[in-house]
């Protein structure tokens, strides 16, 4: 909200406009009370060296069609010429001239410069030009009663003043008008508070508007007063001003009053015509499923039978209740008798009818967070005192109504407050005498005596009701920077979860492989999961941003795929990288399956690469799995994969992603993956690597090589060794695959070197003999040939 | 006898200085100083001389000259290996310059970085690490955080809804997790009380990707609860973390603020040292009914509870000016951290 300082310092003496520093008090004040200023603006500064001139003539020169000469007299009685490139003024205006060396805020200096060798004496400025609003299309003719030769801001009234933008705090609607926020204001900087007392306006003769409340749990309260002796016309200066700095076009004396309560007591209100007014009174209804009004803005909307509507006495709809009126509702000049509306609507209501019709004004900003629903008599007086201005003849008259149903807000509401609660949230050694000092002035009355207090809660603060709400009111105005800073004494040792230790541990390994770690967007398009190979259910957003974000991934392939075709795309290839994210299946609990996955992907890499990974991943978590060819999961490359097993769970996969998933992502390379379900990968008990002592007798090696078909696994073949080699096996690895012509066709040679040792004693050639049987004795039993 | 001696160690020692190997050094040390060497030799010819001070003085002269030799082979030896170590040395040499690889090390990425340092920052000053799942009940988002259905705060989460029912439940009231909140909640109904914990997470808004706004990002919340805690240690706790997280030069405030989980609720702020101000997070003293949610009775225990934005983090740290690039997974934007 923007809130002009000179306004209010109306209620209260808050600082001076024009002094930064007093400026500057008041805005750390507002901050500090939890009205946080996000932006202050001086205005009102004028330009010094530009006076009031009467335009005497007008000319053309014949050889320059852009700009007319213009001869002004700026009180001196000194005839002066100016060029003017503007062509809106007449003979007779009052423009503003930027004299001889006035430094302009653009930082132009206006100097004798001629056009055709003609000097012009000065230059006539626009609004823009004087910093006045953003209208530079023409010359700022000023009023035409002011004196020549004069300051320009002193014709138009201007002084130095501090326009304070405040960020409102959802729970905070008193502070929607400047007396709400004079009072949270005054006892902060300890200056008197001044609300308006307007006089009880004088009544004239009894003239009606009825009022008919037919759905009250919505509209709890409704006003209608009649003011006749009315005139139409444009209102005083200092109000239009004043409205306008806080971003309202001035329109008229009636409508600018009604929005000067509004922002001064935070109550919104509407004047109807009662000469046009259907049956001359309200109707206060729900809509119908469909109905139609056009509203102030020109828009014709339709609304539902959750949409409050104002009616005229004959039924037909005149205004969206407590958001706008309609088109047909505005007064007219011809307009001397209103009927005044000021009512209370429910929150929650006005809420959910701008939230579906998207329909919003300053009035359903203030009614749906909540307007005090006592606060109509004092704006009603105000509205009246403030139209008299303009309107000497006003008559109030009597047979004003007031309806009200039971859903209105108590206007009495209180709660007990200890002060040891207070303490005891706060940190604070406050005595409960403290507590009248500190709330009385901002409306809450405390009663009563000892420990515990009576606070009657205002009825402008609908967000206050219980004994925790005061407390905050307490410490607002005790001030948060008074409460001081102290590092509790945790009683919890700090620590991240075995869990939380073997993740970063993951993390960590994959770094040092040299992979990388993206964060995929884990909302997926519909086709996705289609494109990636992957089946099963999914789980819908229903209501995405966009289509293309609308499915919870069940696996981070997608993602990380996408991410490998746009670095392709960007010339990167050989792109490594890894996610640790969460996926949605859908399940049969009261949420989905969601677990935490680890994918990695390694563009350019085959299935070893990824199988390599997977070893190193496994070694350094404690954590083995069967590598299980015999399944392979959908998406990945058939003849190429596995499934990860631990007894009968699938724990992940390693392998290549299908060429049929490459193509319809668009990755040219081949694709290495291994994805683990972290979750029950790492929920497995950790089992530490146990020692084994480490021989300080020689070791020696015994390559061994075996032909074996090809769908025979090199799995079977190293288990066959371990069985035959016995104890003194200390070291096994796969050093040789051939394929060729020295095999027979779809068999290949496996070479394997045995390192061998005991713990105990020098290796024998008896010893290396009897390991070459033993493992011959195993591999012949499963029909493996050993190679001479 | 003596100018025999003298001549075969002259001899000898002559022979050494023309060796040119390590190797030769070691052949002729035996040759030289063996019992097959000329001086050894000469021992034999001690019997032969006259007197006992003669024999004396020859043996002790042979033993002299041996000793001599064997210092110069020694000397040569340590000599010829140090030319040998030079020479290869001089024939290894390489232009370091000319190997530069390409870089093996992968990346953590820069959210995980913030993440972690937090992490560790909080498991300093005595919290633990709690975690909850993204997809969330409205009653662990909402309810159970003093927001009931049709409270108007609701709005101002831009929630994301899922199509996904248990059986027998409510459709619609499965959702994205807009906070970190939800864990709060858990970690309440989990336990009991004194609770010190952190929960980093992964939330979700309706919100449009721009340079500050991603549907998709990252929070930390804390939350306290013990007895006798109140709003000083709250604001205590965001001092020790902006010092230690920012440095000791930046300072904190708390500024009155709103919301339906806390009260009183606060928005704190950081303060650089040149005086200007950063707005971080929101915190507050955790409400009553979130409290009574959470089965933890509001009269004997208290708490706070704070959060803020880790991506801001990571983008303030290293300059990054929009949030989309760090979603990018673009390997030159990951590389570069």
């Amino acid at each position: 909200m923007d809130v002009l300082l000179s306004w209010l310092n109306d209620y209260g003496d808050f600082g001076d406009p024009a002094d930064p520093e007093a400026v500057a008090r008041v805005c750390d004040a507002l901050t500090a009370l939890g009205m946080e200023v996000a932006s202050v603006d001086v205005v009102g500064q004028t330009v010094d060296g530009v006076v009031t001139a009467r335009v005497l003539r007008l000319e053309q020169h014949p050889d320059a069609a852009k700009v007319q000469r213009v001869y002004v007299d700026a009180g001196d009685g000194v005839e002066r010429h100016v060029w003017c490139g503007a062509f809106n003024m007449s003979v007779g205006d009052i423009v503003p001239l930027a004299t001889l060396g006035t430094e302009m805020p653009n930082g132009m200096t206006i100097e004798r410069r001629g056009i055709l060798g003609i000097d012009s004496e000065g230059m006539l400025c626009s609004a823009s030009e004087l910093g006045l609003g953003d209208d530079h299309s023409g010359i700022y003719v000023l009023p035409s009663d002011a004196p020549l030769g004069i300051a320009y801001g002193d014709a138009l009234g201007l002084t130095l003043d501090a326009l304070i933008d405040i960020e409102i705090i959802r729970n905070r609607p008193d502070t929607l008008g400047y007396v709400g926020i004079a009072r949270d204001l005054a006892p902060a900087l300890g200056v008197g508070f001044r609300p308006p007392t307007p006089p009880l306006p004088a009544t004239g003769p009894e003239r009606t508007a009825s009022v008919e409340l037919v759905d009250g749990d919505r509209c709890a309260r409704f006003t209608s007063t009649v003011m006749s002796g009315i005139t139409v016309a444009p209102s005083a200066d200092w109000m239009a001003r004043r409205l306008l700095a806080a971003g309202m076009r001035p329109i008229s004396n009636v409508v600018d009053v009604s929005n000067y309560v509004m922002l001064e007591l935070n109550q919104p209100n509407h004047a109807y015509d009662l000469d046009t007014l259907g049956g001359g009174g309200f109707r206060v209804r729900l809509g119908s499923e469909g109905e139609q009004l056009t509203t102030l803005d020109g828009e014709l909307r339709t609304f539902t039978a959750d949409d409050l509507f104002i009616c005229d006495a004959d039924d037909v709809p005149i205004g969206v209740g407590g958001i706008m009126g309609g088109l047909d509702s505005e007064i007219s000049d011809a307009t001397t008798t209103v009927a005044l509306e000021m009512a209370w609507f429910e929150p929650y209501g006005v809420a959910r009818t701008v939230s579906r019709t998207n329909l919003r004004s300053e009035a359903s900003t203030r009614f749906e967070r909540g307007v005090d629903p006592y606060g109509m008599p004092l704006a009603i007086a105000r509205f009246a005192e403030l139209l008299t201005e303009t309107c000497p003849d006003l008559v109030v008259h009597g047979g004003a109504l007031d309806a009200r149903t039971d859903d209105l807000p108590a206007e009495q509401r209180s709660t007990e407050v200890r002060i040891g609660a207070v303490n005891r949230v706060l940190g604070t050694t406050l005595v409960a005498d403290d507590l009248a000092g500190l709330l009385d002035p901002i409306g809450f009355t405390v009663t009563g005596d000892g420990d515990t207090r009576t606070v009657a809660i205002p009825s402008w603060r609908p967000d206050s009701a219980e004994e925790i709400d005061v407390v905050e009111e307490v410490a607002r105005h005790y001030g948060y920077e008074r409460i001081g800073k102290r590092v509790p004494n945790s009683v919890v040792h700090g620590s991240l979860s075995a869990h939380q230790q073997r993740r970063r541990l993951a993390r960590q390994v994959l770094l040092g492989l040299g992979v990388s770690e993206a964060m995929p967007n884990p909302f997926l398009a519909p086709d996705t999961q289609a494109r990636a190979g992957l089946g099963g259910e999914v789980i819908t957003i229903t209501n995405p941003l966009v289509a293309e974000e609308s499915v919870l991934r069940t696996s981070l392939r997608p993602g990380l795929l996408d991410a490998i075709a746009y670095n392709e795309s960007h010339r990167r290839t050989g792109v490594a990288l890894f996610e640790i994210g969460h996926v949605y299946p859908p399940g049969e609990g009261e949420l989905p399956d969601e677990f935490e996955s680890l994918t990695v992907v390694l563009a350019g890499s085959d299935a070893p690469a990824a199988i390599r990974v997977w070893r190193e991943l496994a070694a350094a978590l404690g954590v083995g799995a069967r590598i299980d060819q015999g399944r392979v999961p959908a998406g990945l490359h058939a003849t190429r994969s596995a499934t990860l097993q631990v007894g009968k769970d699938a724990v992940g996969a390693v392998g290549e992603i299908a060429p049929d998933v490459l193509d319809a992502f668009g990755v040219d390379e081949r694709v290495a993956v291994l994805e683990v379900d972290l979750d029950r990968l790492l929920g497995r008990p950790e089992k530490p690597a146990q020692w084994k002592p480490t021989s300080r007798y020689p070791s020696s090696d015994l390559d061994l090589a075996f032909v074996v078909g090809d769908e025979f696994t090199a799995e079977r073949v190293e288990k066959a060794i371990r069985q035959g080699a016995g104890a003194l096996l200390v070291g096994l690895s796969l050093f040789d695959v051939y394929r060729g012509e020295r095999v027979p066709e779809s068999t290949r040679s496996l070479a394997y070197r045995l390192r061998l040792q005991a713990p105990d004693r020098n290796l024998t050639d008896a010893d290396v003999a009897d390991v070459r049987r033993g493992v011959e004795a195993v591999t012949t039993k499963l029909g493996v040939e050993l190679r001479s | 006898m003596i100018n025999e001696i003298e001549a075969a160690r002259d001899a000898a020692l002559g022979e050494i200085a023309e060796l040119s190997s390590v190797d030769a050094v070691g052949a002729a040390t035996s040759q030289l100083t063996g019992k097959k060497s000329e001086l050894s030799g000469l021992k034999k010819g001690l019997g032969a001389l006259d007197s006992v001070d003669e024999k004396k003085a020859a043996g002790q002269a042979i033993n002299a000259a041996l000793a001599a030799v064997t210092d110069a082979l020694d000397a040569r030896r340590v000599e010829l290996t140090a030319a040998a170590t030079a020479a290869r040395v001089e024939t290894e040499r390489l232009d370091l310059t000319e190997f530069v690889a390409a870089p093996a090390r992968g990346h953590a990425h820069l959210v995980t970085q913030a993440w972690e340092r937090l992490e560790d920052l909080f498991i300093g000053l005595g919290f633990q690490i709690a975690e909850g799942p993204e997809v969330e009940t409205d009653w662990h988002n909402f309810e159970a955080l003093n927001m009931g259905e049709g409270h108007p705060a609701r709005g101002e989460f831009d929630t994301l809804f899922l199509d996904y029912a248990p059986p027998g439940g409510e459709p619609g009231s499965t959702l994205l997790r807009t906070h970190t909140s939800p864990v709060q909640i858990r970690t309440m109904l989990a336990g009991e009380p004194p609770i010190y914990i952190v929960a980093p997470g992964r939330v979700f808004r309706r919100d449009t990707a721009d340079a500050t706004h991603m549907p998709v990002f990252h929070q930390i919340e804390g939350l306290v609860i013990d007895r006798g805690i109140t709003m000083a240690d709250l604001a205590g706790t965001i001092e020790a973390f902006t010092k230690a997280f920012f440095g000791s030069e930046f300072t904190s405030r708390l500024r009155p603020y709103h919301f339906p989980f806390t009260e009183p609720s606060a928005e704190f702020d950081i303060q650089r040292p040149d005086g200007s101000w950063i707005e971080l997070g929101g915190c507050g003293m955790v409400h009553p009914n979130v409290l009574r949610a959470g089965g933890i009775d509001p009269e004997e225990w208290s708490g706070f509870a704070f959060g803020f934005g880790i991506d801001r983090m990571a983008m303030e740290r290293h300059g990054v000016d929009d949030l989309r690039e760090m979603f990018s997974n673009d390997i030159r934007f990951l590389e570069q951290f």
